[in-house]
């Protein structure tokens, strides 16, 4: 049973009740992200060079590969549900809004899609 | 659109230094999601071999690029330390306004602190053994 009335159901306004969700997920992937990104730059620090082989050999490790993947993924979303509310906050045209919000989940499809495709291949590759 | 009022109202606000935390979270967050951008580029350069790696690392060597980077890593340091004292407020501490002003300027200090550490390490990443 809902407590609104027919009409401002019928327009639609009023809480969508799904604004909890949102916080729930920014904040869950935050707490992921926060040993995934120290272990991040930590492994950037010590590795002894950016050549080829050297990161490859570093990205075929099974342990680095399966944490790179958690990290492109997890933030790839927590990036699309920080942008969105920014977007939702400061682009008032609801044109340019919609646009930019579906360019912004196109944009971290794809960067998660491609993150994930390079580690895999890298690590099925093997050390080269 | 219905001319409804619209959050944040930013222009009521006096301005305060815990204001510019708050935007400063949003900022770093937006340079952010431009790092992981990169981090997809140079992942997807070593999976496509040497030779397109080789492409790839001149590019992202241009010296312009140390500017972006420099700016990636007191992103990255800001916005962990900034994300912590969230994570911390969600469990209803630290909300009271001297305890907010006190977080925003070790959130400042810590970060800062971080970028140099960070900063010094990566300029001399690869070239220890």
């Amino acid at each position: 049973m809902s407590l609104s009335s027919p009409l401002r159901q019928v327009l639609g306004a009023g809480p969508s009740r799904s604004g909890v969700h949102h916080w729930w997920l920014q904040r869950l992937s935050s707490l992921a992200l926060v040993p995934l990104t120290i272990w991040f730059v930590v492994s950037l620090v010590a590795l002894p060079g950016f050549d080829h082989a050297t990161v490859s050999a570093w990205l075929a490790q099974s342990w680095t590969a399966l944490l790179l993947i958690l990290l492109v993924l997890i933030g790839a979303w927590h990036s699309q549900l920080g942008l969105q509310v920014i977007i939702e906050d400061y682009v008032h045209g609801a044109g340019t809004k919609w646009l930019l919000l579906v360019l912004t989940r196109f944009a971290h499809l794809l960067i998660a899609a491609a993150g994930v495709f390079a580690v895999l291949k890298v690590a099925f590759r093997g050390p080269a | 659109m219905p001319i409804r009022p619209l959050s944040p109202h930013l222009s009521v606000y006096k301005f305060k230094y815990t204001l510019v935390t708050s935007i400063l979270n949003r900022l770093t967050g937006i340079a952010l999601s431009f790092a992981l951008l990169l981090l997809a580029y140079w992942l997807m350069s070593v999976a496509s071999g040497t030779l397109a790696q080789q492409r790839a690392q001149r590019l992202l060597g241009l010296p312009l690029l140390k500017l972006v980077y420099a700016t990636f890593v007191f992103a990255f340091c800001y916005h962990l330390c900034a994300g912590i004292r969230h994570l911390v407020w969600d469990t209803g501490h630290g909300l009271e306004r001297a305890q907010s002003q006190r977080s925003a300027w070790l959130v400042v200090s810590a970060s800062l602190l971080l970028t140099l550490i960070l900063g010094y390490g990566l300029l001399h990443a690869g070239r220890t053994p």
